[in-house]
């Protein structure tokens, strides 16, 4: 029944290969302890102002107690109209992102239609509750389509629900508060930049699990305005990352040439057909 | 730095909820709270609607775990919009009751979510069907559920009144939800009102407000 421009579903029921696998792994481990997962322990939000929605997200990412990333990006693209950010489990939140993009953009190409965000919601949904909770993605779709603008939030056991502004991350609680206080329907562009950015810097200042700089991802029917940073965190080292040294720095002591004597043993010669 | 709670006995987001449903002369009052909790503290969202259209005179209300009452009720939706294509004409408020039944019942196992369904159908006008959390239908006139409800048994069966009409029916189920709201920490915020009757559907939204308030408050 499955017809190109129509999102097929995929054949029903759980796929738990990977579980013995991993308890086979477990063993392997001293003290029978596997690495934790790196979690994003992060804050993100969403807007819906008069001409689109504005996403914005933290870009710190942790693994346990460490800072694994400090320049993570948390919202990932979709289809030019919809981004997506995720918090939770890293890897899941990009590989499910991934997966939603792609699909959508071969929905896409078949159809010759434009993605809608409420497809977009339907498709992750889907997928989230055929894993029941074990894809630990926590998820903030928003985006702008010929029906609209909307801002959703898909939690890890599928549930959905469409709301006008939203918080979520381990942030999420400092986000709130900003958010409930300052949010109208139908605000202007910077207004509600504004308010994003100053939801991200709550959840930043008072969660150990956000922190570094702000991102905000503009979506409105003229386009996309990812701006990555848009608020850099004052706490910036001087170090640079960026180890190359130009040729001639390091001072040469000794220098001793040995020449290698080869003899050739053997020689075919294969001709490649090139027409 | 982890998550609100994690031991909670329904997975993720609950609804934790008062539903109510109810035949009156012409029709049927169907309605619902609108809040939905993780864990025993944390509200995640006060403007759920739990009253979802799964054909155009047949709703139904959820309890239980919003991912697997969302989920089953878009199979629901398809299931009797394919059901109605085969037989040509709109589903009886059995059938759907019927196919959520054989929904919650293959899966009971994995399930935590109960349903009670109403609508209007030709054959036998309105009707009100309460499927359990355990796959069990029953067909009643009024019927209430989700973890509010305990507090209003009482009222339900004192104030109840075949064949009332339609503002009788719909200032009942307004009490009774505000009640519930008012007793029921896991209930609260809005309350949602459908009116399905022959000529539609009608919604009804009273803010908490608005709500009728009683002696003690």
């Amino acid at each position: 029944m499955a017809l190109a421009n129509v999102f097929e579903t995929p054949a029903p029921g759980f796929n738990f290969d990977n579980a013995g696998r991993n308890a086979a792994l477990n063993g392997l481990f001293d003290g029978g302890k596997t690495p934790k997962p790196m979690k994003t322990g992060t804050t993100i939000a969403g807007v819906v102002f008069k001409d689109g929605v504005v996403l914005g997200a933290d870009t710190r990412a942790t693994s346990g107690e460490v800072v694994a990333d400090k320049m993570c990006a948390k919202i990932h693209y979709i289809s030019p109209n919809i981004y997506c950010c995720g918090a939770g489990t890293a890897a899941d939140t990009e590989k499910t992102t991934d997966l939603l993009s792609s699909n959508l953009t071969i929905y896409s190409l078949n159809s010759g239609r434009n993605p809608r965000v409420v497809m977009a919601v339907n498709i992750l949904q889907d997928m989230l509750y055929r894993y029941h909770g074990q894809i630990g993605a926590n998820l903030i779709l928003g985006g702008v389509d010929c029906t609209g603008n909307h801002l959703y939030t898909v939690e890890p056991y599928g549930s959905v629900n469409k709301v006008p502004y939203l918080s979520m991350g381990s942030g999420d609680l400092a986000a709130l508060g900003i958010l409930e206080d300052g949010f109208k329907p139908d605000l202007e562009l910077e207004p509600a930049k504004e308010l994003v950015r100053a939801a991200i810097q709550a959840g930043i200042m008072n969660d150990l699990g956000s922190g570094n700089n702000i991102d905000i991802c503009v979506i409105t029917k003229q386009g996309v305005d990812y701006i990555r940073p848009y608020r850099e965190s004052q706490f910036k080292d001087k170090r640079k990352t960026k180890y190359k040294y130009p040729p001639g720095a390091t001072p040469i002591l000794t220098e001793k040439v040995v020449p290698l004597k080869l003899d050739v043993v053997q020689e075919t010669v294969q001709k490649m057909e090139t027409a | 730095m982890e998550k609100h709670c994690t031991d909670s006995r329904v997975k993720g987001v609950s609804t934790g909820t008062t539903i109510l449903a109810a035949v009156f002369d012409g029709g049927v009052v169907i309605g619902s709270d609108s809040r939905a909790s993780v864990g025993e503290e944390y509200v995640s969202s006060k403007t759920i609607n739990k009253v979802i259209q799964v054909h155009d005179r047949i709703f139904c209300c959820i309890a239980g775990s919003l991912a697997d009452a969302q989920a089953i009720t878009k199979a629901a939706k398809f299931h009797l919009s394919f059901h109605s294509v085969q037989m040509e004409s709109p589903p009886r408020v059995m059938a759907a009751a019927s196919v959520l039944r054989d929904l919650c019942y293959k899966n009971r196992e994995e399930l935590q979510a109960g349903f009670m369904t109403a609508g209007w159908d030709k054959k036998n006008g309105p009707q009100v069907y309460v499927v359990a959390l355990g796959g069990m239908l029953i067909n009643q006139l009024v019927t209430i559920a989700g973890s509010g409800s305990t507090y209003i048994y009482g009222y339900i069966d004192a104030k109840y009144k075949p064949n009332m009409t339609k503002e009788e029916c719909l200032q009942f189920a307004t009490n009774a939800l505000a009640l519930a709201m008012g007793r029921d920490n896991a209930s609260g915020g809005v309350a949602h009102l459908v009116v399905v009757t022959e000529k539609g559907v009608e919604h009804v939204v009273v803010p908490g407000d608005k709500l009728p308030k009683f002696h003690d408050e």
